[in-house]
């Protein structure tokens, strides 16, 4: 017989499957990376300024959190990589580098550290950085010179500000607004990018296509119902990266089929309702994050039902 | 496709071994082999014992008869640590080689044994599920009063990657199986026969299939390969398309189900008079040479592995059954029992532990739970210690398939805690 040998204990299962959250990440940024690099190339060395500070400070705002509170270092998880492009992404190439900073500050120390770190936080911590930073500095984010216009940089605002403001009509040919030769956002602008980059999550299945689809259908439906031009809105603004990169964020959408489709449905309403009737000219942020806020309620009422749970008589 | 389709490689090692017995020079063998309370030894060390004969009583209600899997000298009864939580009376036997058989007392023929001849004959040859779950199979076969089954199920799904050893019962002995399911039939009064076998094994399943050709009754039911198809609740579901109701049994959804091996061990209980001293084990993984052993009851895996070329060095963790519910063995000293279908090595790549992190609520488990549970949710009660709030969300409905901590890109161990919490709980009520 063999001599005694001790052996690892643990419960079962013995296998797992391969992805792990850090594997995840990396298929969002790798996802991200089309839109970076059209976001470089549209608005220049600027744009790469503002991308690599927000990734920095998310990174380092992250690690000294946690060093300053002995929590254990997370920032191989890559999660704060990813909140720091999708940051980048929604800012003009034009903001300044302390803007950038509390943005970073808002979204990882105030949105996801102080609620628990990744998984806790109840609002994507990108958007409601986004989200503050347009509360406190509107000009900068959606002023009339805020954004520039690609290649030249001549400051200029958004068409839809533009549209909004009934100075002037908007006019850019559908294959500026499909590669982005269009003001705005760094990472919004370029649809064909982001589209690559929604391939990419799906063949990876890192997401499934129910909220990304629905939540841009919610919104032509509506606009259309609104009186507005489907097609347009969907390539103007910010929509399109929000319903693939924003919207899709696993910590603050809901669990389960039925419930993404409520949560999509229902940011695309806003969405629509916000552009078409509210203050703003744009209006993803707050339409996701609302539906963020939205979500628990809507994991409630979707619940699955327990195998051989009895049918209640309602 | 679903990601619990085709989990995991394995199979392929072992699915094309035929069968080979091992005759161990010593079996250890507990007595608490099934579920309910171990069997009381009745025999002394130093005494002689033919193959087959009683070794030790059965205990309680769910009581069951131990039985000597080989001839010669009772060399101790101790307690010794097996895979159970806590030491328990082991009996172990010097082979004598010479396999000498205590008389054998068939109850009957396929044909003319009667219900209670069946059951009085399983419960003596010392049945209980050979699945894993170890419940003696002569109380399943008893229907209480005022229930009643129309499907009798035998669980040829065998989903657990690695393991084989039903694959080749079905390949090697076809008829054993069939004759098994129509004892079960006659016993339970039961008018419908079900072998439901994954779509993996279409060798297993055309020879199912021919040997089931005129018999009445019986059909053989191809499944398709996703884990957890050999659970219980989903084989019932997919074949009855009933659901057994919360917290209820198998019976009360008028279905009964048994393994493809428990049904093989019924036949040659009732038809030869045997009790259950030898069955099919896949001993895989890292090993030299992988297979699939008739092992006697009791068999070290020191043995079995020693048959198989022998453990490599860089083996880290050795479990019983397959790697999705498989119980880890410390060290090899320790013996297989009546549920033991494979015994599986891994190296220490294989073994590889993960930290745990935290949960990105990316509801992979939500979305793979075959019952329909939030597995984040049940763990999230458990780490507040909140069971009360856990049971409502489904804990005591877990199947403990391990689909969730499978797929849980955060690691985190779902499934372990799951089965902590229960055995707290019923720790807890037999407390008071």
């Amino acid at each position: 017989m063999e001599t005694k040998k001790r052996f690892a204990v643990s419960g079962a299962p013995h296998i797992h499957a391969k992805d792990t959250t850090a594997v995840l990440m990396l298929d969002v940024i790798t996802a991200l990376m089309p839109t970076v690099i059209a976001g470089i190339w549209l608005f220049g060395w600027n744009a790469a300024r503002v991308i690599v500070i927000s990734v920095v400070s998310c990174v380092g705002f992250e690690f000294l959190w946690e060093v300053l509170f002995k929590r254990p270092i997370t920032v191989n998880d890559l999660s704060a990589v990813v909140t720091g492009i999708i940051l980048a992404m929604n800012l003009p190439s034009t903001a300044p580098w302390w803007l950038i900073l509390i943005g970073s500050a808002v979204a990882i120390v105030l949105v996801k550290q102080l609620f628990g770190g990744l998984g806790d936080n109840f609002v994507n911590p990108a958007l409601a950085a986004r989200a503050v930073l347009l509360a406190s500095w509107p000009a900068l984010l959606s002023g009339s010179s805020a954004y520039v216009t690609p290649f030249d940089a001549v400051s200029t605002a958004t068409p839809l500000a533009t549209l909004a403001e009934g100075t002037a009509t908007a006019n850019y040919s559908m294959i500026d607004m499909l590669i982005g030769r269009m003001p705005g956002c760094i990472g919004e602008v370029s649809k064909i990018a982001i589209l690559l980059g929604l391939a990419y999550l799906l063949i990876r299945k890192t997401i499934s296509w129910h909220i990304p689809v629905t939540m841009v259908a919610s919104f032509m439906l509506f606009t259309w119902l609104f009186g507005g031009d489907p097609l347009t809105g969907v390539l103007m603004g910010s929509v399109l990266f929000g319903a693939v990169f924003m919207a899709t964020d696993y910590v603050t959408c809901p669990m389960t089929v039925t419930g993404k489709l409520i949560y999509a449905g229902g940011a695309g309403l806003i969405l629509a309702l916000i552009r078409a009737y509210g203050g703003y000219p744009e209006g993803t942020t707050y339409a996701i994050l609302l539906m963020n806020v939205a979500t628990p309620l809507i994991d409630r009422a979707t619940r699955r039902r327990i195998y051989g749970e009895v049918k209640s008589r309602a | 496709m679903h990601p619990l389709r085709h989990i995991g490689e394995g199979k392929p090692l072992t699915n094309a071994c035929p069968v080979r017995p091992l005759i161990p020079d010593v079996v250890v063998i507990p007595t608490g082999m099934h579920l309910g309370a171990p069997s009381a030894p009745c025999v002394e060390k130093g005494q002689h014992v033919k193959m087959g004969e009683m070794i030790a009583t059965p205990v309680g209600g769910l009581g069951l008869p131990v039985h000597a899997s080989v001839s010669g000298e009772v060399l101790f009864v101790e307690p010794r640590q097996e895979l159970r939580a806590a030491p328990e009376i082991c009996i172990g036997i010097q082979n004598d080689k010479l396999d000498e058989w205590v008389e054998l007392h068939p109850a009957g023929s396929v044909e003319s044994a009667t219900p209670e001849q069946i059951i009085s004959a399983v419960k003596t040859a010392g049945i209980c599920g050979m699945g894993g779950a170890s419940f003696p199979t002569h109380i399943k076969l008893s229907i209480p009063e005022g229930k009643s089954a129309d499907t009798a199920i035998l669980n040829g799904a065998e989903c657990e990657p690695y393991l084989t050893a039903d694959h080749r019962l079905m390949l090697e002995s076809p008829q054993r199986i069939i004759d098994g399911l129509r004892l079960i039939m006659r016993a339970t009064g039961v008018g419908r026969g079900v072998i439901a076998v994954e779509k993996n094994k279409p060798d297993a399943i055309r020879s199912l299939q021919d040997a089931v050709k005129n018999i009445e009754g019986i059909e053989v039911f191809p499944l398709t390969t996703k884990y957890p198809q050999g659970s219980e609740k989903q084989l019932i579901h997919v074949v009855t398309g009933r659901e057994v109701p919360r917290g209820k049994l198998p019976i009360d959804a008028r279905a009964l189900v048994f393994n493809v091996s428990t049904s093989a061990a019924i036949c040659d209980a009732v038809t030869l008079g045997k009790p259950l001293v030898e069955r099919i084990t896949t001993v895989t993984g890292c090993v030299r040479e992988p297979g699939n052993l008739l092992l006697r009851v009791g068999t070290t895996y020191d043995q079995a592995f020693a048959a198989c070329g022998g453990l490599p060095e860089n083996v880290k963790k050795v479990f019983a059954g397959g790697p999705m519910t498989g119980l880890c063995a410390s060290d090899t000293s320790v013996s297989m029992t009546k549920a033991t279908n494979g015994i599986v090595a891994f190296d220490e790549d294989q073994a590889k532990e993960f930290e745990e992190t935290a949960c990105i609520r990316c509801a992979r488990c939500v979305n793979i739970c075959p019952i329909g549970l939030y597995p984040y949710l049940l763990r999230s009660d458990i780490d507040k210690n909140d069971l009360d709030s856990a049971k409502k969300h489904g804990l005591m409905d877990c199947v403990l398939c391990g689909a969730c901590s499978y797929i849980c890109p955060a690691r985190r161990y779902l499934t372990a805690s799951f089965k902590a919490a229960r055995e707290e709980l019923s720790a807890k009520a037999k407390r008071r």
